[in-house]
């Protein structure tokens, strides 16, 4: 008995070992070209697998390694990146966040090769916008192709629920509007505002808005090279009007990941969100229509923008393929192809919006005459150690409001930052 | 008869030496690795040269652990959740362990049935238990409650629910309280803050843990209940032993040794527990539920705080070390006497 089962495990593990060792032999001819993001499902997925389609058939003698990680809006790619990064075994390319995401942890680090060359031959430099060259260049050099440009600040509402209780959008375009809008409808038995910081970046990404609406675009540029001082009177007060707007949050929402806050949104229990653009995808996905949106109280005019941005790090196996392929993120068919998909705007300006939804195109309307400011939530304003320093911050003060501890904390992140004195 | 001996000795040495020299690499010399980490100024992504392993940057001594213990409110606040969680999922544990184990060896109806069924939860992993659990004890909001406050409020038990795993506070003697009064007068004062309290979230999570180890303790102490000679318990029956009494006097002080093993096992287990909170509550509202391994993976990979990291580590296994290092001697002991 004991002998024939060992024979049936024997022949099953050889036959395996025969299988494991033909599997990959087929089309050893292509050279893989690895590219690693965090974009596994839905919209994100397929407009990636769009670009490498079009690299495959541009480039027969390619092969695109899809080496996507999931799960944790991207932390646990980047923990798996920057493990890779270390020891000396880079992707040929990775997706990063444009800014101080991609300068302070990689570039100015060393880790990543300059890409003026491959904007000069596809001509990427008058394509992209100053602002979106800007963020993305070190010492007059770019070092990223964006993809996309993403809106963080943005208001969502249940429209049947503003009708119901006689709001409109413009009443919540100052802090002042707000407060009363969310004293109505709690009065009428509505969470006036849904937040879900299951993760801690998602209270950031709240106060972000409410740093910008408070100080207005350039004292909140100048908080990110110090010019504008964390200590002084004007952060205390956006700290009092982010406390004032925890006020009126659901009371569940250390539980909830930001796509179960807006379904609250969806089911009415809640009558606003405030959270990035990738929020619209979610209301496709979900079949719901009755949704508007509006800038955050104080945001009429600025544009919080991220992006996601492939860069090409040293060491890189094939980096004539990977400037190909970087090519082909740039481009306008490309982009128009990703976008779509993604629920983004492209970071080229010559795109044909016709096909994109509506708040898409108000988006790409808005993205020609905003100003545009980087978000600190998503990796453009800081660095990851400062940006780690606040999210560590955020779950005691949404919990204890206090707010000189918490101005405290911010000051000494600042210093921590080293950008600060 | 000698060369034989030389020969065995020779292929123990050549069958242990893998092994030997893989202990020594990784887990030695990786422990190694971190100490050294851990004093550097390497809190940034900075690139590692070819051949190198670490980074060219200049050493800042104990400055990571000195941080860690002064400023880092966050690190404080893991220690205590630490601590507390590992009280209380030990203590509950081994009560909720030994309490099926007598149950289960009242000779009862249909024994490996309901063996099995405390047994179960151990076979899943602690991701599994955490998103389960996570579902569960999801407060939901007080108008619309659901998971098992929607239990209690159609059971019309609505005063049982609560906010659970979302609940920020802690408990802890306030300076005001009486107890804290009389702490502050022998200059303890210094402990009545939450600081020093029981973080009510982390209840919950102990809850979960407890639910999917109190089966394994039970296994312990029914396989120690299943070794005490029935000659014991009955000559202590003619003696006029109760049956309370027989297991007071007699089969507890039996039981030590493998309260000790469970002690050992269950305390190495909450010292590192990292899966059950990431899948549960993540660092939970004002750290509620964080603890240092998940700190330690949240600033090394988020944070590029990779020197600071290490040092978690260190003081993580420093804190294993304690607990397990005695019981090692202690049992080599044993063993050399034997």
């Amino acid at each position: 008995m004991s002998k024939k089962w060992f024979a049936f495990l024997a022949v099953i593990m050889i036959s395996a070992m025969v299988l494991a060792a033909c599997a990959p032999a087929a089309p050893a001819e292509k050279t893989p070209v690895e590219v690693f993001s965090w974009w596994t499902t839905g919209g994100e997925a397929n407009g990636l697998q769009k670009l490498i389609d079009q690299f495959n058939a541009a480039n027969p003698e390619a092969e695109v390694i899809n080496a996507a990680v999931a799960g944790g809006a991207g932390s646990n790619a980047k923990a798996v990146l920057k493990t890779r990064m270390l020891g000396g075994d880079p992707p040929d390319s990775f997706q990063v966040h444009m800014g101080h995401e991609l300068l302070d942890t990689w570039v100015t680090t060393g880790y990543m090769e300059p890409l003026d060359d491959v904007y000069a031959e596809y001509g990427f430099n008058d394509a992209f916008a100053p602002g979106v060259l800007a963020i993305v260049s070190y010492e007059g050099k770019p070092y990223s192709v964006p993809v996309n440009i993403h809106r963080g600040n943005v208001l969502w509402f249940n429209k049947a629920v503003f009708e119901a209780n006689g709001l409109t959008a413009a009443d919540v375009s100052t802090f002042e509007g707000f407060m009363a809008a969310a004293d109505k409808l709690k009065a009428a038995g509505i969470t006036p505002l849904a937040l879900g910081d299951n993760g801690p970046w998602a209270a950031t990404h709240l106060f972000e808005t409410v740093l910008i609406g408070t100080l207005g675009a350039e004292k909140y540029l100048g908080l990110w090279d110090c010019t504008t001082d964390w200590s002084g009177p004007e952060v205390t007060k956006a700290l009092e009007n982010f406390k004032m707007m925890l006020g009126y949050i659901n009371a569940d929402h250390t539980a909830l990941s930001w796509d179960q806050a807006n379904q609250l949104v969806i089911d009415g229990k809640a009558a606003m969100t405030i959270m990035g653009d990738w929020a619209n995808g979610d209301y496709t996905a979900k079949g719901f229509e009755g949704y508007g949106w509006a800038p955050p109280p104080g945001n009429t005019g600025i544009f919080d923008a991220l992006s996601d941005s492939f860069g090409l790090p040293k060491n890189s196996k094939n980096p004539e393929l990977m400037k190909k392929f970087l090519g082909v993120l740039g481009s306008k068919q490309g982009q128009e192809d990703f976008n779509i998909l993604k629920g983004s705007i492209c970071a080229r300006t010559d795109c044909d919006y016709s096909k994109f939804n509506a708040y898409l195109q108000s988006s790409a309307a808005d993205w020609q005459k905003d100003t545009i400011v980087p978000s600190l939530a998503h990796g453009a304003a800081a660095s990851e150690g400062w940006l780690t320093s606040i999210n560590d911050l955020m779950p005691t003060f949404v919990s204890n409001g206090d707010v000189a501890a918490f101005q405290t904390g911010l000051v000494q992140a600042a210093k921590d930052s080293g950008v600060c004195k | 008869m000698h060369w034989r001996l030389n020969r065995d000795r020779l292929i123990a040495i050549l069958v242990l030496l893998p092994s030997i020299i893989a202990v020594l690499v990784f887990i030695y010399g990786f422990i190694g690795w971190t100490s050294w980490a851990s004093t550097l100024n390497w809190n940034d992504m900075l690139p590692i040269p070819k051949g190198s392993l670490f980074p060219n940057t200049n050493s800042i001594q104990l400055d990571n652990y000195i941080r860690l213990f002064t400023v880092d409110q966050r690190f404080q606040i893991d220690l205590r959740n630490t601590i507390v969680f590992t009280v209380f999922f030990i203590g509950s544990c081994l009560a909720v362990g030994l309490s099926l184990a007598i149950f289960l060896d009242q000779r009862i109806w249909n024994e490996g049935f309901f063996r099995s069924i405390y047994l179960f939860p151990m076979a899943v992993s602690f991701i599994v238990t955490g998103v389960v659990w996570r579902w569960l004890l999801n407060p939901g909001s007080p108008e619309a409650p659901v998971g098992v406050n929607q239990l209690f409020a159609n059971l019309g038990l609505p005063f049982l629910q609560s906010r659970w795993y979302t609940n920020p506070e802690a408990l802890y003697f306030t300076p005001e309280s009486p107890v804290g009064q009389l702490l502050t007068q022998i200059g303890l004062g210094a402990v009545t803050t939450p600081n020093f309290g029981i973080s009510i979230a982390m209840l919950s999570v102990v809850l979960a843990a407890v639910w999917q180890m109190s089966g394994y303790t039970m296994a312990l102490y029914l396989a120690g209940l299943r070794g005490v000679p029935d000659e014991l318990r009955e000559a202590a029956r003619v003696d006029g032993a109760t049956e309370f009494q027989i297991y007071r006097r007699v089969i507890m002080p039996l039981l030590a040794p493998i309260t000790l093993s469970a002690v050992i096992i269950l305390g190495h287990i909450s010292l590192k527990i990292f899966d059950l909170i990431s899948a549960m509550t993540g660092p939970g509202p004002a750290f509620a539920t964080d603890v240092p391994a998940y700190y330690m993976f949240d600033t090394v990979f988020r944070g590029n705080h990779f020197a600071r990291g290490a040092a978690i580590a260190i003081i993580l296994l420093i804190s294993v070390a304690v607990l397990v290092v005695p019981y090692l001697a202690n049992a080599m002991r044993t063993e050399v006497r034997r």
